[in-house]
């Protein structure tokens, strides 16, 4: 991995539906603003800058970081736009990772975003293509038949997907930063919730959010100058599968478990429930957790529900909690989504998640994908170097 | 000066129109044009020999041109579906209907097809489906020359025939 | 911890025309990627990274990355990434990543279509969503503005576009892939009437459709693969503000340092550097701030005037640099590439056929 690279400052916005009270701009640098004093550094000390989001269309800005440069502090510096679909929050981490592992760089700041109320989203997501069949199901649609696939295969009772739902929300509550605070969510309110895309509900689908996360990346000699403990990056990897082929797996796409076997090998693990203590994974449909439990191997193929269903996941008392910031489930500003993944287990590592720390952790893995379920993003953070 | 801040602007309207003239593509218009003839027209892959319908040119693992034509016929098979019971910008149908991947027989991948003709409770993994194309003098090079899939009423088939394409 | 040098070891492009009517991106990426593999004899399973560049406004769709990935048929799953950038910068994505020791072979490519949209008018998206956006200025009334301010400076006249607009059509001449090529003097272009004043139609980029890619490899695998690698000696890319009136629009400062940051500067002079300047009269600013002398062979391809494929044209300047080193014809060669209004963000790829000691 050439040098190392730690995470020395992180800063998330408030989420929310509609960030009415900022600009892009604005909305970009209230995270860049607090990973910096997080960092306690200034923007004189970033050499790089490296931003992700996903389609130009949500805004309706071509390569916003054209106008973003110097609301970023860029102006006179190297500023890459990443862009991977769902991905790309945790891409543009490893390719910000990438300018300090290639030695180029010694203090880089990392920046995703989505201000999906500044356009129409779901316009964005399914502008008509001409001559392609109508668009028959909306967003869900695409995912609702690879769940039911997974319910099949593995036989999990219906009300998992429920279990998933009211855990991360109620984990949520305990973030200040997350979009959704449901202070009422039960088990009763999920299954109430309409059926939207049979066997997704409502309340098992992520919220549409506006919002950004930063990171600042440093190098050896920087992570050692940070004023708090820096979390290192003990592996990371991407990999990406074609969207549709014969005898493509969607349940379980071998890019993941690709993604997840390089991930580890990098960080030593051989088992990963038992050697990572919290993992903030990209569920942005409730029954995505079991799904994704089996294809990073912390469960065997088809048991990942029983994980689910025996608590193992949850925040209180779980044995290895999943999403103690309330994930995508409740936080889902989609250039950011997988940014936050990451960041939120660095949060972890460095002990800094407030309310929602897990107490000693010593490893993390964050997780992002996109596409239909063809890119993948991960890396594994620890307190020590590696 | 009046000591008060004014009101923040908090939105601004911007309408952007730009058209664009799409290109289908070399594989995609052969296939439109058996739209309008009534055909699933798919192409095959020289190296790994799997059948693409609709095909895009390319074989998406082996990265090469697909260049043999192979006419489908109507029939195929669900393997999974969804209920769609929500509202959205665009849609057509009356909710609830149903969303199925299907699998022409003697293709390698599913496409997203309508199920009509049949309550939607009683959609099932495995329902052996066939197309309903549009009058003929309403055929065109577009998908929306096959009007939906209805149950053929031929036994489901087993899992096993078409595990691999979930 | 020293990285391996990197090297280009191969380079493909389509012909670039003003409008690819049959054939959509994936169908247009599949034969240069076939080439550009077949020039080497390797397969996309030798590659050990794929890195892409393109934009979704371009093509008038989310995405589009994702169904152009069929061209390369990432299978088994591959390490891959994508910049909504000019294929240049996944360049130099691909350039970290190979640096970091990760992997030792890459494939980057690059697509676009400029035909398909009004291309001034999406290219005017790119600007403050708040203030410039809703005004819809386009790039040649922006190139414009720049170009006046460079004759107003004193430091260029509307002859001296011409003349750069001459070589550029009549050099595009013997590239095969040029879209637009002509051998027309200088008096026999400033006759012609003005697009935006001070600029003439030859002073304009023409609106191309086209693909392109590039094979990097590092250390021993590079010689192994390729009897002269162009070995990648430095690479640096900086921004400016987007205020253009913040701007002093007769200059490029982002050139300048990153070519101090790639290794570039006046005792490091090039035998070849091919300029991404739309504009005529941009490549005037660049060789300004390149430093380079009457000395270097500035854009013998034809350069961005010969062709433009927006998200494409600034991987070709580097293929084409790459090419000169590789064909023996060049000992040291520059590829630039530039993105946003009046040059707003530059790169700079250093290329060499001497093996440098380290990766950079």
């Amino acid at each position: 991995m050439g040098e190392r690279c730690a995470v020395i400052g992180v800063g998330q916005t408030k989420h929310a539906a509609k960030r009415e009270d900022v600009s892009i701009a604005g909305l970009v640098r209230e995270a860049a603003e607090r990973a910096l004093e997080d960092a306690e550094l200034s923007w004189a000390d970033i050499d790089a800058v490296v931003i992700g989001k996903a389609p130009d269309m949500f805004e309706g800005v071509m390569m916003p970081e054209l106008y973003l440069a110097p609301a970023l502090g860029a102006v006179g510096k190297p500023m890459v736009r990443v862009h991977t679909a769902g991905s790309v929050g945790g891409s543009t981490a490893i390719v910000a990772a990438h300018l300090v592992t290639s030695g180029l760089h010694r203090r880089v700041l990392t920046v995703a975003f989505e201000k999906q109320s500044d356009s129409d989203a779901m316009w964005a997501l399914s502008v008509p293509q001409p001559f392609s069949a109508p668009l028959l199901a909306g967003a869900g649609g695409y995912f609702a038949p690879i769940i039911r696939a997974y319910m099949r295969r593995s036989g999990a009772p219906d009300h998992i997907g429920i279990l998933v739902a009211v855990k991360d929300r109620k984990q949520a509550l305990k973030n200040p930063y997350a979009h959704l605070h449901m202070e009422d969510i039960s088990f009763e309110t999920v299954r109430d919730s309409i059926m939207l895309w049979d066997p997704i509900r409502y309340l098992e689908t992520c919220p549409s959010s506006d919002g950004a996360a930063a990171m600042v990346l440093a190098d050896e000699t920087a992570a050692a100058a940070s004023p708090r403990p820096p979390a290192w990056v003990h592996g990371m990897a991407m990999r990406s599968e074609p969207t549709m082929f014969a005898g493509r797996d969607q349940v379980n796409p071998k890019a993941g478990r690709d993604c997840a076997a390089d991930v580890y090998a990098q960080a030593g693990i051989t088992d990963p429930r038992g050697e990572i203590d919290v993992a903030e994974v990209y569920v942005p449909f409730s029954w995505y957790e079991p799904m994704w439990l089996e294809n990073l191997g912390f469960a065997p193929e088809g048991e990942g529900w029983k994980l689910t269903d025996s608590g193992a996941t949850a925040l209180d008392g779980g044995d290895i909690p999943w999403n103690c910031s309330g994930g995508v489930l409740s936080s889902n500003p989609i250039g950011a989504s997988g940014m936050l993944r990451f960041l939120e287990v660095a949060m972890q590592v460095r002990g800094q998640a407030g309310e929602h720390q897990v107490d000693g952790v010593r490893r993390a893995l964050g997780h992002a994908y996109g596409g239909g379920s063809q890119f993948f993003s991960m890396w594994v953070l620890g307190d020590d170097k590696p | 000066m009046s000591g008060q801040a004014p009101e923040p602007v908090a939105v601004l309207e911007t309408p952007i129109h730009v058209d664009y003239s799409f290109t289908a593509g070399l594989a995609q218009s052969r296939f439109l044009k058996g739209l309008a003839e009534g055909r699933f027209l798919g192409q095959r892959c020289p190296r790994c020999k799997k059948v693409y319908v609709p095909p895009r040119g390319s074989c998406p693992t082996d990265g090469v041109p697909t260049t043999d034509e192979v006419e489908l016929g109507n029939t195929g098979t669900v393997t999974t579906y969804c209920v769609v019971n929500v509202p959205f910008q665009g849609q057509a149908i009356e909710i609830p209907y149903i969303c199925a991947q299907i699998l022409l027989d003697g293709a390698n991948l599913a496409f997203m097809g309508l199920i009509q003709e049949v309550p939607a409770d009683q959609v099932r993994m495995g329902m052996r489906v066939e197309a309903v194309w549009v009058a003929p003098d309403e055929l065109g090079p577009t998908m929306s020359s096959v009007k939906y899939f209805r149950p053929n009423g031929e036994p489901d088939a087993d899992y096993e025939t078409f595990a691999e394409y979930l | 911890m020293s990285s391996p040098p990197v090297a280009v070891v191969s380079f493909a492009q389509s012909p670039q025309v003003r409008r690819e009517d049959h054939r959509n991106e994936v169908e247009m990426l599949m034969p240069v990627i076939e080439e550009v593999f077949s020039n080497i004899k390797v397969t996309k399973d030798d590659m050990g990274f794929v890195c892409s560049g393109s934009s979704d406004y371009l093509v008038g769709a989310p995405f589009s990355f994702v169904s152009a990935l069929d061209a390369v048929g990432v299978w088994p799953p591959m390490r891959e990434s994508h910049v909504e950038m000019d294929g240049a910068w996944a360049l130099y994505e691909a350039w970290t990543m190979l640096l970091s020791g990760d992997v030792e072979t890459a494939l980057v490519y690059s697509f676009g279509r400029s035909s398909p949209g009004e291309l001034a008018k999406i290219l005017a998206l790119q600007l403050d969503p708040y203030y410039l956006a809703p005004l819809w200025p386009d790039p040649p009334a922006l190139a414009a503005l720049q170009a006046r301010a460079l004759i107003d400076a004193g430091k260029a006249d509307e002859e001296e576009f011409a003349t750069v607009a001459a070589r550029s059509r009549r050099d595009a001449r013997a590239n095969p892939f040029a879209q637009v090529s002509s051998d027309r003097t200088t008096a026999e272009l400033m006759a012609e009437p003005y697009v935006v004043s001070p600029l003439r139609r030859h002073a304009l980029p023409p609106i191309t459709d086209g693909v392109a890619a590039i094979v990097l490899a590092a250390g021993d695998r590079a010689t192994e693969l390729c009897e002269r690698p162009a070995w990648i000696s430095g690479m640096d890319h900086r921004i400016e503000t987007h205020a253009l009136g913040a701007r002093d629009l007769t200059v490029s400062e982002s050139t300048g340092l990153a070519a101090r940051g790639a290794g570039v500067d006046r005792d490091a002079t090039v035998d070849v550097a091919e300029l991404h300047a739309p504009f005529a009269h941009q490549e005037l600013i660049l060789r300004e701030a390149l430093a380079l002398g009457p000395e270097v062979s500035v854009n013998p391809s034809g350069g961005a005037l010969a062709a433009n494929a927006v998200m494409v044209a600034g991987l070709i300047r580097i293929g084409e640099a790459a090419k000169r080193v590789m064909d023996g014809s060049a000992r040291r060669a520059l590829g630039h590439a530039t993105s946003g209004p009046c040059l707003q963000q530059n790169l700079v790829c250093a290329l060499s056929a001497e093996r440098p000691s380290g990766g950079r």
